[in-house]
């Protein structure tokens, strides 16, 4: 009798695995980030709305800042987009948006129509820093703490839960920053 | 070229095989030949054998089941081009998998390392081979006493 029951217990245990395992499937699709707690990679890009203004890693130094990957070609964006000007709003530190493999003119129609959450600009059409900083998809959103370090990097859009806790890591390392 | 190598196989073949097995043939061919590789010219056939095989072996993060050979997303236009040039300047494909490695983790790899974290995915399938000729050679003396 015990021995019939071997096959079914075997069987019983696959479908619990694999129901456990459609609960994490999202979450395993996310590529973690070798990046984290490395410096910043060196980027010098220009503006969205001043294309000769050229702004690099280094000219955030010294407080923690944010930086936010989006084009207008992303639809996710749009659907974040209302926690991202909240970000710009409440956070209090410098929030950078990356406008990856975008047209200047795509982007600045896109920022026209849904609004410029954004405290600083910054394009990278090319997408070669996109690459340095392991970017995969849009949108994701990166926190830099004062020193230059890659604290912590969120993928996928921004919602409630998402935001609350983002604001929790800023206010953090805001207060690292003042303690320091 | 292949893809012209295939289509005449296949108007030989429609004669003798029925025509649903036929339709996967055709889609089978169509999945392993769709490559979408830019057309680079590279100094020596060399390198442009290990641009194959390194876009064929590293993963493209957005399209996560595809390699940076079989996909045509932008990412992987960005990568093919950032491994093209670094082929081009004489880097080693050790250090052009650790350039993929520190942007996007091990997980680019199709072939992920031999280390201690990866010791049961590659040592796995021979343990299971082991366990299965155990459990067979145990069933197989135990029908001989039985006999």
């Amino acid at each position: 009798m015990i021995r019939m029951l071997v096959p079914l217990a075997i069987f019983v245990g696959l479908v619990i695995m694999l129901v456990a395992g459609l609960d994490t499937a999202e979450e395993r699709k996310l590529v973690a980030s070798p990046l984290i707690d490395k410096p910043v990679p060196t980027f010098s890009l220009p503006g969205l709305f001043e294309p000769d203004v050229v702004r690099r890693d280094a000219d955030f130094l010294g407080q923690p800042w944010i930086l936010n990957v989006w084009g207008s070609w992303c639809w996710a964006c749009r659907v974040e987009h209302p926690f991202v000007e909240r970000l710009g709003r409440e956070a209090g530190i410098p929030l950078v948006g990356f406008n990856w493999k975008d047209e200047r003119s795509d982007a600045l129609e896109w920022i026209d129509r849904y609004g410029d959450a954004w405290t600083t600009h910054v394009v990278d059409f090319e997408g070669r820093s996109a690459i340095d900083l392991g970017v995969y998809g849009a949108p994701e959103t990166f926190l830099i703490d004062h020193l230059g370090t890659i604290r912590y990097k969120h993928i996928g859009p921004i919602d409630q839960t998402i935001f609350d806790d983002l604001m929790r890591r800023i206010m953090a390392l805001r207060s690292e920053a003042e303690a320091s | 070229m292949r893809l012209l190598t295939t289509r005449s196989n296949s108007r030989r073949l429609a004669g003798t095989l029925p025509l649903s097995l036929l339709f996967i043939l055709a889609l089978l061919s169509s999945l392993s030949w769709a490559s979408a590789i830019e057309p680079y010219e590279f100094a020596n056939e060399v390198q442009e054998t290990r641009f194959q095989a390194l876009s064929r072996e590293l993963r493209c993060t957005v399209c996560q089941n595809q390699s940076l050979a079989d996909s045509d997303a932008p990412l992987a236009q960005d990568l093919r081009r950032e491994l093209y040039e670094m082929i081009r300047d004489g880097r080693a494909d050790m250090e052009i998998r650790q350039f993929m490695v520190d942007r996007y983790g091990e997980f680019v790899l199709y072939r992920p390392p031999i280390a201690s974290h990866t010791l049961l995915l590659w040592a796995g399938p021979f343990i299971m081979l082991l366990i299965g000729i155990a459990v067979g050679l145990v069933t197989i003396k135990r029908r001989r006493k039985a006999l």
